[in-house]
């Protein structure tokens, strides 16, 4: 289907609260209510005639003032794509889960949560995936801060290139 | 410059979440992160009531390099070596996925020849990574001979591409708007030279451990995973394809000249047991190998002349936008979301690999599963760890 076709397709379900398609990507963008983005997914999928059978990325990013969360979707019946977007508020962003939708969803929201602090309602086991469970920070933010130390260990070193040393002296040879 | 840096309190570890308390006669046995059957540096906490596992708890984070924060303050052209890293065995279908999502938004016209040359080092390595992948998944099940012999012949290529890009392994062959360097004289026919040899040689591989018994024995009805679980799941690559889905980016979703290619999609067709079992998975490599040497044949009789690289500035902006780009990397679908506002290196760039969506699914199908079979299993799901932590 076209990307008309598509949203014309959107447009019709039941339950989608004004979706509006954003032009200057490449790829059919559309932005929904993070109330509605649960069952605009499933919408997404259970159509016939839009399938979308498959999540093939689930990803945020840290806008400044706003978090965005974007799920890129894949239809491996019809062969097309859609990217469904949702606006959180930075201080406390917070969205229903997916992972009853597409079971991959799982993962990749761990991952969010994990790097920017995202929370899933409904997520069967939300906890950090890739940073060490007790990590404090949400790496990924613009404005996050790395601790100074972790168990005892410094995250940070000397500059080598700016300590003032005398000058190197050769080295004996070694064997 | 000296940085403010916060001391921050750190949770205890007793306070944290208790996953993996095991029940009244279970024991926890942990598997890596040192272990020569998990491809990389992966640890698996294993509750077990003796050999059968109650399930397997995945725990990934070693290779956290933070490649997509380092994204964010490096310049575009010089963010292409860290592609690299993320998946060292797929290393040009990862520059070139990075490479199409920065052309994407740069409007960038890739020359004809530079196109051709991408196919070719992306085909090449797909070979590559399979004799690995496929060698290692017969070394886990304790063949140890198939693994030497694959890796001779992967010297070859290593050969090749030193010849060609200089590097053996992390390549850094694509730029922003082409390849980096035009073939060397001779290459062409060398590399039809070498897949004269490996047409007849991957018979040899079927000789050696594709019908032997025990072989089969230890991988036929394994692990099997259905193909609505399968698509679920968001598996992608050999694996989604030995599940019996007919899905291939390269055909499905075409970019770059694959559509000039003729090739099939081998999928798996419980050959000696169910579809999507280990031996499916392994079936199915070894048959891309096939289809990566043939279209490989097809790409270099019909290189075009021309540029290797559009003329694109030294120091490239591009225009505010985002876009999603895929490739059909060794380990399936490798997308690049790029999101720019304008500046010299990106506002946020996340990696999805075929790796991590792999890795989720194993602990489903460890239910039950003797630690044997999950040895196998998991050597069949070919999952790299710098792709799952990138």
């Amino acid at each position: 289907m076209t990307h008309e076709e598509i949203l014309a397709h959107l447009r019709q379900l039941p339950d989608i609260l004004v979706p509006e398609d954003a032009t200057g990507c490449p790829d059919l963008t559309v932005n929904v209510p993070p109330e509605s983005l649960k069952s605009v997914a499933l919408a997404c999928r259970e159509d016939a005639a839009l399938g979308f059978d498959t999540l093939s990325c689930l990803s945020a990013v840290d806008g400044g003032d706003r978090i965005e969360v974007v799920y890129h979707l894949t239809s491996i019946a019809h062969k097309h794509r859609l990217v469904l977007k949702a606006t959180l508020d930075r201080t406390d962003p917070e969205i229903d889960s997916v992972s009853e939708v597409w079971s991959t969803a799982n993962w990749y929201e761990r991952e969010c949560f994990d790097l920017l602090g995202v929370r899933f309602r409904g997520h069967p086991d939300l906890r950090r995936l890739l940073m060490p469970d007790d990590w404090q920070g949400y790496p990924l933010r613009k404005d996050d801060v790395p601790p100074a130390e972790y168990h005892g260990m410094s995250t940070s070193r000397e500059d080598p290139l700016k300590t003032p040393s005398a000058p190197a002296t050769e080295d004996a040879q070694t064997s | 410059m000296e940085e403010q840096r916060m001391k921050t309190e750190l949770k205890s570890l007793a306070e944290l979440r208790p996953v993996t308390q095991p029940l009244e006669g279970e024991m926890v046995v942990n598997m890596g992160p040192h272990h020569p059957s998990t491809h990389g540096v992966l640890n698996f906490l294993l509750i077990t009531d003796g050999e059968v596992m109650h399930k397997a708890i995945p725990h990934v984070g070693y290779l956290h390099r933070g490649i997509e924060k380092i994204a964010e303050s490096v310049p575009y052209a010089g963010f292409m070596p860290f592609t690299d890293r993320v998946d060292y065995l797929g290393a040009m279908a990862a520059n070139q996925g990075y490479a199409m999502a920065v052309e994407k938004l740069l409007g960038c016209e890739v020359p004809r020849r530079a196109e051709y040359l991408r196919v070719v080092a992306c085909e090449l390595n797909r070979i590559a990574s399979h004799l690995v992948a496929t060698g290692t998944m017969a070394m886990d099940v304790g063949a140890f001979t198939p693994f030497l012999h694959w890796l001779r012949e992967r010297e070859y290529l290593n050969d090749l591409f030193e010849e060609l890009c200089g590097a053996r392994l992390t390549y850094n062959y694509m730029r922003i708007g082409g390849v980096g360097y035009d073939l060397p004289a001779g290459w062409g026919d060398k590399l039809l030279k070498w897949l004269d040899r490996f047409d007849v040689i991957i018979e040899e591989f079927d000789r050696l451990i594709t019908r032997n018994e025990i072989f089969v024995k230890r991988l036929a009805n394994v692990g099997v995973i259905l193909g609505k679980d399968a698509v679920d799941y968001g598996l992608v690559g050999p694996n989604l394809r030995a599940s019996g889905i007919d899905w291939d980016l390269r055909r499905d979703d075409p970019y770059s000249v694959y559509p000039k290619f003729l090739f099939d999609v081998p999928l798996g067709q419980g050959y000696r047991g169910q579809v999507g079992d280990c031996y499916d998975r392994y079936m199915v490599r070894i048959a891309e190998m096939r289809q990566s040497s043939r279209i490989l044949r097809q790409a270099l009789y019909g290189l075009p002349e021309g540029e290797v690289r559009a003329k694109l500035p030294k120091k490239l902006t591009v225009p505010p936008g985002e876009v999603y780009a895929r490739v059909e990397a060794p380990r399936g679908e490798m997308g690049f979301y790029l999101v720019s506002r304008g500046g010299e290196s990106p506002y946020r760039l996340k990696i999805r690999t075929g790796s991590f969506t792999a890795m989720s699914i194993v602990e489903k199908l460890s239910a039950g599963v003797m630690i044997a079979d999950f040895v196998a299993i998991f050597g069949s799901l070919d999952v790299i760890a710098p792709e799952v932590d990138r």
